[in-house]
């Protein structure tokens, strides 16, 4: 369905665990979310991340009700410099997602009109979620647990 | 027959001191651990043992355990669940809001120590004791109604041994001769 309505898309999709998966560039990130909302994939899942070492990758989850489907939208940013196009404006309920994105891994949604965190403390320091993350109040769990 | 044993334990236990004092501590002992009302600070599933608490299967209204969701109108807050450090301030400014005497419950192992985020946890508080006195704790992931119904009569027996006299530092646990260091030589 998706190939038919839309050939441009199709060589950039791939299949994982049974779903499909489009992987774009940042700077594609908008205007192909723009168009998955087109062709029917209006509903936003989720938004969050991966911390992959030297990349980060941005996950958004469409789906399309009408059509009984669903599709993942990837999208890698070099851990120095990441940032992405905020999806609010095509979807504010993406609001609290890339809050939490931002909040939990330091993504920062270009765009978004509050980025501020959500789930710590306002003056927490650091992106908890990230492999890098240290923090001394930790109590790290013995061997014989 | 309650309140004539408790005066007689009053009038019994008064050391050559002022005897309408005593018994007026003792009335009151025994009004406050006969209406321990409840703030219910449900933070996470040990909430759900809690609410289930309230109904009419467990009734703790018969012990005078009435939930009150108004800090201003409680003396027991009810901490059930995982505090994280978002939520502390909450937790304590609600607490700060209860007017004394009040009491503190900690049920279940998230706020007694942190529970199962004990470890590893960059953002759960370990234990609400690092931030509120706590009078009774039970144990439990999450622990049954049965067990907070304990913990009420444990606090109703801990709130009469009081004094309003002295507050809440004179304690029937405190005057408990002390416990010997060393065991005793088997003869
Ligand atoms: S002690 Fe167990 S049931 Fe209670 S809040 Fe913690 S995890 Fe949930």
């Amino acid at each position: 369905m998706l190939c038919a309505a839309y050939p441009d898309l199709c060589t950039l999709f791939s299949v994982e665990f049974g779903d499909g998966v489009l992987a774009v560039e940042p700077g594609a990130l908008l205007s192909s979310a723009e168009d998955l909302k087109r062709l029917g994939f209006d509903r936003l899942g989720m938004v969050t991340a991966v911390d992959y070492g030297e990349q980060f990758e941005i996950v958004v989850r469409l789906h399309a009700p009408e059509h009984h489907a669903a599709v993942f939208l990837k999208c890698r940013v070099p851990r120095s410099e990441p940032r992405v196009p905020s999806l609010t404006a095509l979807w504010p309920g993406a609001d609290w997602h890339e809050r939490e994105t931002y909040d939990l891994f330091g993504i920062v949604f270009e765009g978004h009109p509050d980025l501020r965190r959500i789930m710590l403390p306002d003056d927490w320091r650091g992106h908890p979620l990230r492999k890098d993350y240290e923090d001394p109040h930790v109590l790290p769990r013995p061997d014989y647990i | 027959m309650a309140v004539v044993d408790s005066i007689g334990r009053g009038l019994d236990a008064a050391p050559g001191g002022d005897v309408v004092l005593t018994t007026l501590d003792a009335l009151i002992d025994w009004a406050r651990g006969h209406s321990p009302w409840v703030m219910p600070m449900g933070t996470a599933c040990c909430a759900m043992e809690l609410i289930a608490a309230s109904f009419a299967k467990f009734d703790f209204d018969r012990h005078g355990a009435f939930p009150r969701p108004d800090p201003r109108h409680v003396d027991v807050m009810v901490v059930a669940g995982t505090v994280t450090k978002k939520m502390q301030p909450a937790v304590q400014r609600l607490w700060d809001q209860m007017p004394e005497p009040k009491w503190c419950i900690a049920m279940g192992n998230c706020a007694v120590s942190g529970g199962i985020f004990l470890h590893d946890s960059y953002t759960v508080v370990r234990g609400v004791d690092e931030f509120l006195p706590v009078d009774v704790y039970i144990a439990g992931c999450p622990p049954r109604p049965e067990s907070l119904q304990d913990a009420v009569l444990q606090l109703a027996k801990k709130i009469r041994s009081e004094s309003i006299a002295e507050g809440r530092t004179h304690r029937a646990d405190l005057l408990l001769p002390e416990a010997p260091c060393e065991p005793e030589e088997a003869p």
